[in-house]
């Protein structure tokens, strides 16, 4: 590890140095295994929030949830210059590959991690395709990467972010908190006419809910991809 | 299966790489109990656990297990009728992983 950031009071990027790494897409991931002295042993898997430039790093960024013995590892105790055990990159279902169709993005908490490894590689290639980040979260303070996707809003044509907030809003938020509902997906996703490629990521209820609305909606479930993590511990 | 901690096919994916020469979590599969086909990501699982018990979204059934141990991998398809998987048309690989 070469450095790690705070991203919120819970959640840590960590900037990994990886030699003869071959490279990846943005919605890949990793497994991280750690292995105490005693040979005990646990695995997870953790979205790549980086977009990748040859020579470059990979980032992941982790969430501490209660009682999870690896993310709370990562968050508090890896400290830069300590080693990790990855394997990776893998997955090739939920990944966005450059095609040109609009993309609607649908984040859940955390799930907003492999989301935003698109939005990075989208315009770290000048990308033009219509891509629209709907992003669930608790509070504002619960928002990774508020800073940068406000910067990319403004520098990154075709790129439009909607945030959801479900516990506490912002001072002057013109909706009092709510979950994501119908007309959220329905104002700010794309009409289905678009037939736009739609990447959900969060807690399984959050990704349930948010495929059953965009079905209903007439989006083709066949362009929903989904990746549900259950909290991962 | 422990509570709570809810995933799905794409959490496999590192297993079966070492497996596959292709990422198979794009492959579809077809559940012997309902017909319904799924792509692997999309199949239910639970973990953690020494192995990965993916289901069917549409009726529950168990569709794959795979446990991995050090030097070995066992793979239990039984509850796939077929595994539809997609190759590049020219024998080029694509892109990483």
């Amino acid at each position: 590890m070469a450095e790690a950031r705070w991203e919120t009071p819970s959640a840590r990027t960590l900037v990994l140095d990886v030699p003869h790494w071959p490279g990846h897409l943005p919605g890949q991931h990793v497994d991280v295994r750690l292995t105490a002295p005693d040979g005990y042993s646990a695995q997870r898997s953790y979205s790549i929030a980086s977009a990748w430039r040859d020579g470059g790093t990979v980032e992941l960024t982790i969430q501490r949830v209660a009682d999870g013995e690896v993310s709370s590892y990562l968050t508090d105790v890896l400290e830069p210059g300590r080693q990790l055990e990855l394997r990776g990159p893998v997955g090739g279902w939920f990944v966005w590959r450059g095609t040109p169709s609009p993309v609607l993005l649908v984040a859940g908490g955390s799930g907003v991690v492999p989301l935003m490894a698109m939005i990075r590689a989208r315009g770290d290639a000048r990308g033009r395709q219509p891509f629209r980040l709907i992003y669930s979260v608790r509070t504002p303070q619960d928002t990774l990467y508020a800073g940068e996707l406000a910067r990319r809003v403004r520098d990154d044509p075709g790129l439009d972010v909607r945030f959801v907030y479900t516990r506490k809003t912002p001072d002057g938020w013109p909706e009092p908190p709510a979950r994501m509902g119908v007309p959220v997906l329905n104002s700010h996703g794309w009409p289905p006419d678009f037939a736009p490629d739609v990447f959900v990521c969060g807690p399984t209820s959050f990704v349930e809910a948010a495929a059953d609305i965009l079905v209903a909606l007439g989006h083709d479930a066949a362009k929903i991809r989904t990746e549900r993590f259950g909290g991962t511990a | 299966m422990t509570t709570g901690f809810e995933l799905d096919g794409n959490a496999m994916a590192g297993d079966l790489r070492e497996i596959f020469a292709v990422d198979l979590t794009g492959a579809v599969a077809t559940c012997a109990g309902c017909g319904r086909p799924s792509a692997v990501a999309a199949l239910r699982v639970w973990g953690p656990a020494p192995g990965l018990v993916a289901r069917c979204p549409g009726c529950e059934d168990v569709v794959l297990r795979l446990v991995r141990a050090p030097g070995r991998a066992w793979l239990d398809v039984r509850g796939a009728v077929s595994l539809r998987i997609a190759l590049p048309e020219e024998s080029v690989a694509e892109g990483p992983a």
